[in-house]
């Protein structure tokens, strides 16, 4: 028996404007409208609009929030400023290694309450929902910190390309457009959005500039519609998870089930960034798996993970083997995502390989049901916003 | 004049053409359904095929699809200007878009396909 699927509070309009609906970790989502190819494109070139409320928002309040998720978080809580926004891994301390990742995530800090205790937000992935909560749930104190699962009651639409700040604040009063449109990224901020209230942070996945809100689930058509209405002069365009797929693999961002998984070693994956083993003053952190995370960094993993662009077209996919050129038992190895990809208009992938393989421009085969597709090493990201003029 | 199109239910079409050579395509729901075709595969000429063999693959942005003899026969020609021109399959599935053309060496396996109208409802009972 498999559960009903869940339902964004925008689902009955893409599956009325021609939304082709897939069941996507437990939720039916729309995969594209008409064509990925070009809502990827229409990305790039002026700004895609994603439905996102599938992913999952908790709220962490209480005079001891910050305290509580700087203890458990792979990155550092504890001088996150109001409106400012980090990634971050969810560890564990189980697993064969010491440390397993349970999740990658966004944590906010937003304004602090009216008794002036600290209000964080995360965003996890829709997959690891149910688990990330569970485990933060067995590590809450008897008092101080309040966790609140706010998924099914609001939803979040990322609005993301060159045109996407500028229409999300014309949709703003004066006071706040003013606010959004010198929002730096990873800040975030509330606004009122087309009349409604909302939570806007300056983050995406999709290597475009760009916003993500926050709005009650009853507010979501009204502002996913004032949004296109207002952009589709423009060539704005709803777009579904299969453009956010290949925005998010030509930016060369990780996803949780493909490049990183319970056994990762992030520093592997260049997510060191993300790993504060330090509190700001020097002194070790302690967090669930930080040991283990010390053990990794001082013994370095075989492989790491690289870019591929591929000469054609032809795709390879997670699992395809890497393989030295012309010799298909050389594996050096294994792709975590691949796709054709429309900016670059070819195929592309990342991969974990051996670091011997892993040099900018060492030619590579991808083994693609039984033949190879020649490939090059290519520097993550694949793809590069161009520099906007300030 | 050729006869009207058969159909597998894998969404190839085949239409057996006077020079006694069939000529397979895919159909106009396959190509709406695959969408953002990247890359096709064709196979070889001369290769001998039986009825539901993979004899290609095309990739969609999303996935790879097989596509499969409708009969069983000898591969005598390819289109080879698809590959390079995959939008000719959603202007023109049933006659520039068409992929090969086979030697049928199996009559009856012909007769045992779908016709338009069988094809249509196969189309209609599918999940949107």
């Amino acid at each position: 028996m498999t559960a009903p699927l869940l339902e964004t509070p925008l689902a009955a309009w893409h599956a009325a404007h021609g939304g082709r609906m897939v069941d996507f970790a437990g939720w039916t989502m729309p995969v594209q409208y008409a064509s990925i190819v070009e809502e990827h494109l229409a990305t790039r070139r002026a700004a895609g609009l994603f439905d996102v409320s599938h992913m999952g928002r908790l709220s962490v309040t209480g005079p001891d929030a910050i305290r509580w998720l700087d203890s458990l978080l792979t990155r550092r809580g504890a001088d996150l400023a109001p409106g400012q926004v980090r990634y971050t891994l969810v560890t564990s301390d189980e697993g064969p290694t010491g440390v397993s990742v349970l999740d990658d995530a966004l944590v906010a800090r937003e304004a602090d309450a009216a008794d002036g205790s600290p209000r964080l937000s995360l965003v996890v992935n829709a997959s690891n929902r149910d688990r990330v909560v569970a485990w933060l749930k067995s590590r809450l104190p008897a008092a101080g910190v309040t966790l609140t699962d706010h998924t099914r009651e609001t939803a979040m639409i990322a609005v993301q390309g060159p045109r996407a700040v500028e229409l999300v604040a014309g949709l703003c009063p004066a006071a706040d457009a003013a606010r959004i449109a010198a929002l730096k990224n990873y800040r975030a901020t509330t606004a009122t959005v087309a009349g409604r209230p909302a939570a806007i942070s300056r983050t995406g996945y999709t290597g475009e500039d760009g916003v993500e809100l926050v709005v009650a689930a009853s507010d979501a058509v009204a502002v996913w519609e004032a949004i296109l209405a207002a952009g589709a002069a423009h060539g704005v365009v709803p777009c579904g998870l299969g453009a956010r797929d290949t925005l998010r693999l030509e930016a060369g961002m990780p996803l949780y089930g493909h490049e990183l998984a319970a056994a990762s070693d992030p520093f592997a994956l260049g997510l060191g960034f993300a790993l504060n083993l330090a509190a700001a003053d020097g002194s070790p952190r302690e967090f669930p798996g930080a040991a283990a995370l010390r053990q990794m960094h001082a013994q370095p993993a075989q492989r790491v993970r690289v870019g591929l662009v591929c000469d054609g077209k032809r795709a390879a996919r997670e699992g395809s083997l890497v393989t030295r050129p012309g010799d298909p038992n050389a594996v050096v190895g294994t792709v975590t995502s691949g796709s054709y990809c429309p900016t670059l208009g070819t195929a592309a992938a990342m991969a974990l390989v051996d670091r011997d393989a892993a040099a900018e421009g060492t030619p590579l085969d991808l083994i693609i049901r039984d033949s190879a597709a020649s490939a090059r090493v290519a520097p993550l990201p694949l793809y590069r916003r161009p520099a906007t003029p300030s | 004049m050729a006869a009207a199109p058969k159909f597998a239910k894998t969404h190839e079409w085949i239409r057996l053409d006077d020079d006694g050579l069939a000529t397979v395509g895919i159909s106009a729901y396959a190509v709406e359904a695959l969408t953002d075709l990247v890359f096709m595969q064709l196979p070889e000429v001369g290769r001998a095929v039986k009825a539901g063999e993979s004899i290609g693959e095309i990739e969609s942005v999303k996935a790879v699809s097989d596509f499969y003899a409708p009969v069983s026969g000898e591969v005598v020609e390819v289109n080879a200007a698809l590959p390079g021109n995959l939008e000719t399959l959603g202007q023109d599935p049933y006659g520039a878009g068409w992929l090969v053309r086979l030697r049928p060496s199996e009559t009856g396996e012909l007769a045992a396909l779908l016709d338009q109208a069988a094809y249509d409802a196969l189309v209609k009972s599918q999940p949107h």
